[in-house]
């Protein structure tokens, strides 16, 4: 009886694993092969280095939609990255504890808030206040976009880097402090490199937030597919902007393949960051020796990943 | 290495025994040591004896280590620690709110229980020090390092691969790598909080070894659970206890390593070091 029901137990999670690898797999399978189809349209020059897309010329370049994305996410990430490091840093070596319990219920609460909040208020004062500011355009763009998701990358990061400061035993901050290290030397010479992976692991998943998130975006970044954008404040797109844009009004096959094939690639970039996030923290084969005793400055990886691949979109 | 200068030098409680001020690099008055409302360590009074090594000895929770980390002030990061009476270092009140922290620290090294070396390479854990106060030039901070690590009995074992990872050295290798990056900025004091209690038998002895070694040029005060490690390594031995009224640690014993081993004056010591308590 005891046999049979731990046969049974392990039939049923050996299914469920398998069910899940399949989805995966038949996910990528699926939009990988529809996407493809774009190429029995247009050529894949005409794809890959069409520097329009253009529904009504049938033009179906991607750079438009490639450079948006990717000049979003660097700009995005400019700000962002040393920022939240700046805030992890102060919540886990300064701030005193009621403060930092403070900043880490609003970390939490903008986790939490819906991206089309976060499109709202760009679009109500960052768009403006820009267009006011800079005198140039609309105030929609790529500069307008970043700066949505500048917010909306921080408590990814901020809670990942803050993870990686904490864990790292309380043994590194008093023999540097030993030596006559000041606070800030402590910081920067010791606490930083060695958290460094877990560091490197938050700009990457915040990158992935940057790049895959659309309903924020597309509320401020223009929607302009026609061109490359020539400046950070005249109307662009990113990748998934486009597809939530156009999708619905996509008539021709072509245009449906286009952006299914744009989707496609898309998902190609997010696995190609979560193969950076192995790289930077589980990537030990090779250093072994570096990181071996400091298990803690890979700290905060599992838990906190788990947590934030959940809630990107 | 006279026995007779160090016997008289070795203090009473309560009553400093003022010897010629170059003798004495540490002395403690009337120090109670806090944590929020809870006295740690009371009324310790102490004079120690320059470049001679002090250990200090007890059971569990009697306060050594925090003795030991209200020196440099390391135990400053303790929110709710607190600090009252004399601690001087020559002239040095290091407890004053107006001390450079930076500089005590600079003067007085510590070693920990635990190695912590920094996951840096072995060159720059040892030249951490010394790269805090600006640039010093490469040649003579090449120098430092290769004193540093000749001083702290590593330099043979290290010298080929000073760029690689202090994480790849064993656990006695570290403890010595942090012995090293303390003697880099040439302290006048080092702590030792029972600097050998990670290591296996073969490295606590090298480490013993070394102690013994080092003192000719510093003042090395170290904690230790181990009876035959400060019979064997120290000079003066200072024996502390917990009040069993009030749970404060207190210093019930000082004297001569040779003295207090062989004919203790305090019942506790006695019992203590036999082995009948703590």
């Amino acid at each position: 009886m005891a046999r049979r029901n731990a046969i049974l137990a392990q039939s049923i999670f050996f299914s469920a694993a398998a069910i899940l690898v399949l989805s995966t797999g038949a996910l990528v399978l699926f939009i990988g092969s529809t996407g493809l189809r774009v190429f029995s349209f247009i050529s894949p020059a005409s794809f890959f280095f069409g520097r329009s897309w253009d529904q009504n010329t049938q033009d179906f370049g991607v750079l438009p939609l490639l450079f948006g994305s990717l000049a979003t996410t660097l700009v995005t990430l400019v700000i962002s990255a040393p920022l939240a490091i700046a805030v992890s840093i102060f919540m886990v070596e300064i701030a005193p504890r009621p403060i930092r319990r403070i900043m880490r219920t609003a970390v939490e609460l903008f986790a939490s808030l819906p991206s089309v909040i976060y499109g709202l208020l760009g679009l109500t004062l960052v768009v403006p206040w820009l267009r006011d500011a800079l005198h140039v355009g609309l105030g929609k763009g790529i500069l307008a976009a970043a700066v949505v998701l500048v917010f909306m990358t921080q408590p990814t990061m901020v809670s990942i880097a803050e993870d990686a400061l904490r864990s790292l035993p309380e043994s590194l901050r008093e023999g540097a402090l030993a030596v006559g290290a000041t606070r800030w030397q402590m910081i920067w010479r010791v606490l930083v490199p060695a958290a460094r992976p877990g560091l490197l692991t938050a700009v990457i998943l915040g990158m992935g937030r940057a790049i895959g998130e659309t309903m924020a975006v597309q509320m401020v970044v223009g929607n302009i597919t026609s061109r490359i954008p020539s400046n950070l404040v005249s109307g662009a797109t990113t990748m998934p902007a486009a597809i939530v844009t156009q999708l619905p009004e996509a008539t021709s096959p072509a245009h449906r393949a286009a952006l299914i094939m744009v989707a496609f690639l898309l998902l190609v970039i997010t696995l190609i960051l979560i193969a950076g996030v192995r790289l930077a923290t589980g990537g030990k084969s090779t250093k072994a020796s570096t990181r071996r005793a400091v298990p803690a400055a890979q700290g905060g990886r599992p838990a906190a990943v788990a947590k934030l691949q959940g809630d990107k979109v | 290495m006279s026995t007779a200068s160090r016997a008289t030098v070795a203090s009473q409680v309560g009553s400093a025994t003022q010897v010629a001020a170059p003798e004495l690099a540490l002395r403690l008055a009337n120090v109670n040591l806090y944590y929020g409302s809870f006295r740690a360590v009371k009324d310790v009074t102490l004079d120690i004896k320059a470049r001679a090594i002090t250990a200090i000895i007890g059971p569990s929770g009697c306060g050594k280590s925090t003795l030991l980390r209200s020196l440099n002030r390391i135990n400053d990061r303790t929110p709710i620690f607190r600090a009252e009476g004399t601690l001087k270092l020559g002239d040095i009140d290091i407890c004053a709110p107006t001390t450079d922290l930076v500089e005590i620290r600079r003067r007085i090294g510590m070693v920990f229980q635990r190695p912590n070396p920094f996951p840096q390479s072995i060159f720059d854990n040892v030249a951490f020090g010394l790269k805090l106060n600006g640039r010093m030039p490469r040649q003579q901070l090449t120098e430092v390092v290769e004193q540093s690590l000749r001083g702290a009995a590593l330099w043979d074992d290290v010298k080929d691969k000073l760029d690689q990872s202090a994480l790849g050295l064993s656990g006695g290798q570290q403890q010595r790598l942090c012995i090293a990056r303390a003697l880099a900025t040439r302290p006048e004091v080092l702590l030792m909080d029972e600097p050998a209690s990670a290591l296996d038998p073969i490295s606590t002895l090298r480490i013993e070894e070394l102690i013994n070694d080092l003192k000719r040029q510093y003042t090395i005060v170290i904690v230790t659970h181990n009876m035959q490690q400060a019979a064997r390594a120290s000079d003066v031995t200072v024996m502390m206890t917990m009040d069993t009224a009030d749970r404060a640690g207190n210093v019930v014993e000082v004297g001569d390593t040779n003295q207090i081993f062989t004919n203790p004056r305090d019942r506790q010591t006695e019992e203590y070091i036999t082995g009948r308590f703590g």
